[in-house]
């Protein structure tokens, strides 16, 4: 099985987001990248299937080269090749775009990534390359079995989850409790250096949203501290202060 | 303006699509008119020409034999099939599993610019369309422009709010949708769903448990105050990661993103990855043993103190 995982090049989930004064760009003094959480369980479960049934595992982002690093990181936690397309992100149509003629040429059987990205929260991608492609899209995917050319999927509902059946080609965005997150052991962080990272240039510049301005929410008040043995007053004030009861 | 509304049926028209209805209102009303068509696909078993009392001029239903089944694939054929006949300016959908899979598909297909995650009215500046938009899961907000001529939203829970429908009724049309083979790429083979429970992303109260509880035979604590309050009941990560509790239940960065009126968080520390599931809450309730957990300088009322003692008493004394 031929399976792409794409990864996203994201802030620490434990990162204090700001942004630059004039609100144009996000501040990343300081802040340490890492690959998207749930392209991480993505990532992960495409090792699995690899594991167990043959194939390779590729692994792409859509960067600068300061998203090396993190391209690196899946190679180490077990991707045997990377390609990184060489452009800056601006928006997910754009992204979609890139993948999806990468994807054109390759012909891979699972195109595997997160359900969203934890920057921008977009959840875009998956559908939109499956689109371009033609191919089915299923998100977001909770257990991913396959067999032969056919894929189980367990998609969530809400309050729940649907089990559905697709044909590969197929294209995935994947969320926790798909398959556990990957820690790479020092082989794989020696192997990952001499492993192919391909750096392929961008085919298309349209995008059709731009962001204008980034801010942040207000800061919050103090916290109302209320006596243990006082519920009472608590109930009170949820009803006549906050008034959501 | 002219507005498209995709509506989701979960037996009656759901209550998230309904808000998205009174989004479009809103919408047209701020922005000059236009007029508003809604379109849903499968049974209902709401009558569809009430929705006229959100200002609705029309309903497109798809119904006929063809629809078997209401999924990812199905529905966008629906959607795009209703953009080609109603021509809209701009679709609105409210955020759900389905639209969040399926919109991007939509956008894809007609060259539309798609914004998900949108928290407030949009804006006409010069002709451009700006949202705001929820980023770095609450962490922070975008306004980003939408540079097409059609424009697709997905809009969050409380993103209009203070509309009450009248009683004007609508036109509802059947529309017919050809699904092609690769419409029909995905096969159901059974959905597992709580019944008779509050569905947590769209509940306007939520009581909450985390590792603090000790154990899952502990539940009947977070359950019992839910069922008074007419509350949904949600956990921590780990909660779930040690199966106390079903995973659909997880809130926070890598689960649930609520924005109920009330969040009460029982036995949580309020690491940074759950607070994320939490920040547009109106109002957030922490009970916790430890006066230095962090989840205290995010919430509005604090009792510090023992969940087993707290919470019964707190059960007692809304009853
Ligand atoms: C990439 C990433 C993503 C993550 N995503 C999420 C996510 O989506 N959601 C999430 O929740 N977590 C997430 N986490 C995990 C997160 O960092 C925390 O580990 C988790 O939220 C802690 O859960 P908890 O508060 O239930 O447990 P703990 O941190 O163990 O806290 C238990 C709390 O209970 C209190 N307590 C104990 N006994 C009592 C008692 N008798 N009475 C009252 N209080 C008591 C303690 O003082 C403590 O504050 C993520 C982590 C990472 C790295």
């Amino acid at each position: 099985m031929k399976i792409l995982v794409c990864i996203t090049h994201v802030p620490d989930t434990t990162t204090k987001i700001s942004f630059t004064p004039d609100g144009k760009e996000f501040n990343a003094a300081g802040v340490t990248f890492i690959i998207g959480p749930y392209d991480d369980f993505a990532l992960a479960r495409a090792i699995e299937l690899k594991e167990a049934q043959g194939g390779s595992v590729t692994a792409l982002n859509v960067g600068l080269a300061e998203t090396e690093p993190t391209l690196r990181k899946a190679l180490a936690i077990g991707a045997d090749d990377a390609i990184r397309i060489n452009v800056n992100p601006t928006d997910a149509w754009q992204v979609a775009q890139e993948i999806a003629a990468v994807c054109k040429a390759e012909q891979y059987d699972l195109i595997l990534m997160g359900r969203e990205s934890i920057d921008h929260n977009g959840g875009q991608v998956h559908g939109m390359v499956g689109e371009l492609l033609g191919i089915p899209s299923v998100a977001p995917v909770m257990r991913l079995d396959v067999v032969g050319g056919l894929a189980t999927v367990s998609k969530e509902i809400e309050g729940g989850k649907e089990v559905i059946e697709v044909n590969l080609p197929l294209v995935a965005g994947c969320q926790e409790p798909i398959a556990e997150w990957k820690i790479p052991n020092m082989r794989g962080i020696m192997g990952a250096r001499t492993k192919p990272l391909k750096v392929v240039e961008p085919t298309v510049t349209a995008t059709s949203t731009t962001v204008q301005q980034f801010s942040l929410p207000p800061a919050k008040g103090a916290c109302k501290m209320i006596a243990a043995d006082n519920v009472a007053e608590l109930v009170d004030l949820l009803r006549n202060e906050a008034k959501v009861l | 303006m002219n507005i498209l509304v995709f509506l989701e049926s979960d037996g009656s028209v759901k209550k998230s699509s309904l808000e998205a209805l009174a989004y479009a209102h809103k919408t047209a009303e701020a922005l000059g008119g236009g007029a508003i068509t809604a379109v849903i696909a499968g049974p209902t078993t709401t009558d569809l020409g009430s929705l006229g009392g959100y200002g609705v001029q029309k309903v497109l239903h798809a119904d006929d034999g063809a629809f078997v089944q209401v999924d990812i694939m199905t529905s966008a054929a629906v959607l795009k099939q209703a953009i080609a006949i109603s021509n809209p300016d701009l679709v609105v959908l409210a955020k759900s599993s389905l639209v969040d899979a399926m919109a991007p598909r939509v956008a894809a297909a007609t060259g539309a610019a798609l914004a998900t995650n949108v928290v407030d009215l949009p804006v006409l500046n010069n002709g451009v369309l700006t949202v705001k938009r929820s980023i770095y899961t609450g962490k922070a907000f975008s306004d980003v422009a939408l540079n097409a001529t059609l424009r697709i939203l997905t809009v969050k829970k409380g993103a209009a709010t203070g509309f009450e429908p009248n009683s004007a009724t609508t036109i509802v049309e059947s529309l017919s949708v050809s699904l092609s083979g690769s419409d029909k790429a995905l096969t159901s083979k059974g959905t597992e769903k709580a019944t008779g429970e509050i569905l947590l992303p769209e509940a306007d109260l939520v009581v909450s448990g985390g590792r603090g509880l000790k154990g899952p035979e502990n539940w009947g604590l977070i359950t019992d105050l839910a069922k008074t309050l007419g509350a949904a009941t949600a956990c921590s990560k780990p909660v779930s990661d040690l199966d106390w509790r079903p995973h659909h239940e997880h809130v926070g960065q890598t689960g649930i993103k609520v924005s109920p009126s009330l969040y009460i968080a029982a036995g949580i520390s309020g690491a940074i990855q759950h607070v994320a599931g939490i920040s547009s809450s109106k109002c957030i309730v922490a009970i916790n043993s430890d006066p230095e957990a962090p989840i205290f300088k995010v919430a509005d009322y604090g009792i510090v103190g023992d969940v087993f003692k707290i919470l019964p008493a707190l059960n007692q004394a809304l009853k």
